[in-house]
């Protein structure tokens, strides 16, 4: 039997509660190693302790048999390991190249080669197999997907032994998702052995050699990927579903909420026709990039528009939406697809950031907050979405990428807006919560509320949709109702933009 | 009860309680003179005008902005009731008025420029700190105006109390601040543009209006202060307040409260000034030089920040003390 790569054994770890005991991980030369989990369950800390991110407090690496002890990532990186990590860490202000190779940025005399940088970064960006990005374009303009597909950019750039992927999909779509399994392929034929965290099945059963499986701290199992079934991963994540407590909605009846006509934007949108209704939830699919995100902010007023009008419901005079403000009042709610710059208050507790948007309804008399009321609240929403923490008062920053974002969710869904934009609202939560999650937006469609979801995935949206608008180069390509539509159908709408903006361009 | 009053306080006011006491003791046992009434006294009614300042300072530096401009305006509201005082005859109620809208009209100003371009507070302020100078200078005609008895009440010391009225207003408004910050829709809105301002967009909730407001409470307080000062003094002195700026930065940092934003205390506040103003008193008690204070002061300034900085690191102090152990 040959040496693993990496061995890790009785690893321990606590913050104010053990997060790792006695974890155990064998990952090997040229395979692909499936880390799940569900949220919190310890797999981030594992993966900085891998890297030197963060000490461990007791515990034993072996690399290739050698005793491997890192203290700063620079020795991780010594030893050939590398890591894409959970949350993006891009300067937002650099362009892509720039931060491509951000710590050996060529230079001449002193000053920055920047036409060398440039070509390097294009010639990277092509071995990659990324076309969508150029070089020169600001990172701080990219959508959060384009900013994950650089972060894999980045750690694609130099060789390494082992390349730890946490979460990499969470934000991707299909072909980008393809792109990357295809550079895996590439790396693990080289020898390279690649950690994979993912809560996404499907990509876990398509890729991985051997899967090992945290729960709290636990390594519960660790097995070749092809004896093992998806139910019995699932059930070794986390005690099995209470199916019964979702149960199947009653459809409300639908009426119009919110008109769009003629909505354009910068070649982001152009001259988009939707409407959205109480009572139901319309997924909207495409490519990333394609102006979903784009458009759910137009509505919500956090970019201005161009054309097109948005009206309330029939007959009745355009809506003035200025900014998020009167969007707010107009009781539109928008969950931003980037939690960690848009949505959550990273140094701030959790209480303050559940219940940052309901404080309103939670003063006296006297304009103080009620603590005991704020807390009854908390605490509800905390069961309702299974946010992992150890006390009110833990600052956001230390939860569990995934228990963030269930954070900027459970703020907005105790705020009682009539109409609700969520942008990947799933992003790397864990099996079980996801499917809450979808309990908690049909209970919301069901009690009237109108329910906007955009999602990279598309077998989400047809498992939650009653409606499904495509997205494609900033034009709606299609909308389909529940059983019209199938994947091939939506793929194929999702590239139809391309064609109708060349169209276009040929008529002028 | 003392759970939840620890709670009210945070974690960091026994801390620099601590370090309080520590000075008083030290400069107890070297000075004859530190524990007297009039030690205390002089303190009770030099501090009132610096703390108003540094109450403002906190809420502006917990938006991660900052106030260069609170020392001029502090001198030209206080130049303003004077001028209104001596040279119009103004009633006490009306001249209080005016100091203290001139103090809100350039917080007003700040603010504006801020939230309306989007420019660095620090530039803007630092213009503000230079008109509202100048104009000090304008208003006075260059002199120190002599009022007299007329604002004495504010300095002299309350029946009963021994401390001064001003004092006491001083007191009341760091226990309003304190409630408003932490208990109050408007103290957890400033936090939250300290820490995410673009989340707090992205709510639906106006940044502007916001940062418009804070910046107009800190001039309200500058304005406070002026008031305060020119009570001590019994004249309106177009220079003062001078570097008053820096002293309340310092105040309010030693307190605790994060330059970055999204993290302060009124209370603590409170402490740093009572620190500052302890360590200047006792400095010149046992007869230390005026370079010398200077020097000492300002590394108690930076000592004070590097403790706060180790003890807000991730996993806090108690990492510098966690063996970390390697058992093959
Ligand atoms: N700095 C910290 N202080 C306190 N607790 C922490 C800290 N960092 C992580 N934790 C806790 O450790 C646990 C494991 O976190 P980790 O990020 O490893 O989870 P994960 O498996 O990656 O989850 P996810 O799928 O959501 O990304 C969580 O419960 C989290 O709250
Ligand atoms: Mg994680």
């Amino acid at each position: 039997m040959t040496l693993p790569f990496l061995q890790i054994t009785g690893l321990n770890k606590s913050y104010a509660t053990p997060v790792l005991e006695n974890t155990h991980l064998d990952i090997s030369a040229g395979k692909v190693h499936a880390l799940m989990g569900a949220n919190g369950a310890g797999k981030t800390t594992l993966c900085n302790i891998i890297c030197g991110i963060t000490p461990a407090d007791s515990g034993y690496m072996q690399r290739l048999g050698r005793p491997y002890q890192p203290d700063s990532i620079l020795d991780a990186h010594h030893a050939g390991i590398r890591m894409v990590m959970q949350e993006l860490n891009l300067i937002a202000d650099l362009t892509v190249a720039e931060n491509l190779f951000f710590e050996r940025l060529p230079t001449r005399y002193g000053i920055l080669n920047l036409e060398q940088l440039h070509t390097d970064a294009a010639t990277l960006l092509h071995t990659v197999g990324i076309n969508e990005l150029s070089p020169s374009q600001k990172v701080g303009d990219l959508g959060i997907g384009q900013q994950q597909l650089l972060e894999i950019a980045r750690a694609l750039a130099l060789p390494c032994q082992l390349l730890i992927l946490d979460e990499p999909t969470a934000a991707l779509s299909d072909p980008q998702v393809d792109l990357l399994f295809n550079n895996i392929k590439r790396l693990t034929a080289a020898g390279t052995a690649i950690l994979y965290i993912s809560h996404r099945m499907e990509e876990i059963k398509r890729i991985a050699d051997d899967i090992s499986v945290l729960r709290d701290g636990h390594t519960v199992f660790s097995g070749s990927a092809e004896i093992v079934s998806t139910q019995t991963l699932i059930s070794h994540m986390a005690a099995p579903l209470d199916e019964s407590a979702q149960g199947e909605t009653t459809p409300a009846k639908t009426k119009p909420a919110l008109r769009l006509r003629g909505i354009g934007r910068n070649e982001r949108l152009r001259g988009i026709d939707l409407d959205i209704q109480y009572g139901e939830i319309l997924g909207i699919a495409g490519l990333m990039g394609s102006g979903r995100t784009e458009l759910l902010r137009a509505i919500y007023g956090a970019d201005q528009i161009n054309e097109g009008k948005i009206y309330p419901d029939v007959d009745k005079q355009p809506l003035k939406l200025k900014s998020p403000v009167d969007a707010v009042a107009h009781g539109i709610g928008l969950i931003p697809e980037d939690r960690k710059q848009q949505g959550v208050f990273l140094t701030q507790s959790i209480r303050f950031n559940v219940s940052f948007l309901s404080l309103n309804r939670l003063t006296n008399r006297w304009g103080w907050i009620d603590r005991v009321g704020e807390h009854k609240v908390i605490q509800q929403q905390i069961e309702a979405l299974s946010i992992k923490c150890d006390s009110l008062d833990q600052p956001a920053a230390s939860l569990s990428g995934g228990n963030q974002q269930k954070l900027s969710i459970a703020r907005w869904l105790i705020r009682d807006c009539p109409i609700l934009l969520f942008d990947e609202p799933t992003r790397g939560v864990d099996i079980h919560t996801k499917s809450q999650i979808y309990g908690l937006l049909r209970a919301q469609a069901a009690a009237g509320k109108a329910v906007v979801v955009v999602s990279s995935e598309n077998s989400e949206l047809t498992g939650l949709s009653d409606r499904i608008a495509v997205m494609s180069n900033g034009f709606l390509t299609a909308t389909f109702e529940q059983g019209d539509w199938t994947s091939e159908l939506i793929t194929a709408a999702a590239f139809r933009g391309f064609d109708a903006a060349r169209q276009s361009v040929h008529d002028k | 009860m003392l759970i939840r009053i620890a709670d009210f306080l945070g974690r960091d006011f026994l801390g620099l309680v601590l370090v309080l006491c520590v000075l008083i003791v030290f400069f107890g046992l070297s000075s004859d003179y530190f524990f007297t009434a009039l030690t205390f006294a002089t303190m009770a009614n030099q501090l009132p005008a610096l703390l108003v300042v540094a109450v403002g300072m906190t809420f502006v530096l917990i938006i991660a902005g900052i106030d260069l401009s609170v020392g001029s305006v502090m001198a030209l509201s206080g130049a303003l009731l004077g001028f209104v005082l001596v040279e119009l005859q103004w009633s006490i109620p009306y001249a209080i008025i005016a100091c203290l809208s001139l103090g809100l009209l350039c917080g007003f100003g700040n603010g504006f420029v801020v939230a309306r371009w989007g420019i660095p507070s620090f530039i803007v302020t630092l213009g503000m700190l230079e008109i509202a100078r100048g104009g000090a200078y304008l208003v006075t005609g260059s002199q120190t105006l002599f009022i007299g008895s007329k604002v004495q009440w504010i300095s002299a010391p309350l029946p009963l109390l021994s401390v001064s009225s001003g004092f006491v207003a001083a007191m009341i408004v760091v226990i309003l601040g304190q409630i408003m910050l932490s208990r109050t829709v408007f103290g957890r809105h400033m936090i939250a543009v300290g820490s995410n301002d673009e989340a707090v967009r992205l709510s639906g909730i106006s940044v502007r209006s916001i940062r418009v407001k804070v910046f107009c409470l800190a001039g309200f307080l500058a304005g406070v202060g002026g008031l305060f000062q020119v009570g001590y003094l019994q004249s309106a002195d177009p220079n003062a307040g001078v570097g008053l700026e820096l002293s309340a930065i310092a105040a309010v940092v030693i307190g605790g409260t994060s330059l970055a934003g999204g993290r302060g205390s009124v209370i603590n506040t409170l402490l740093g000034v009572l620190i500052i103003a302890v360590l200047q008193t006792g400095l010149a008690q046992i007869g230390a030089s005026e370079p010398s204070k200077r020097v000492i002061t300002g590394v108690v300034i930076i000592a004070a920040v590097i403790v706060d900085v180790l003890r807000h690191r991730s996993g806090g102090i108690a990492r510098y003390f966690k063996a970390f152990r390697r058992t093959p």
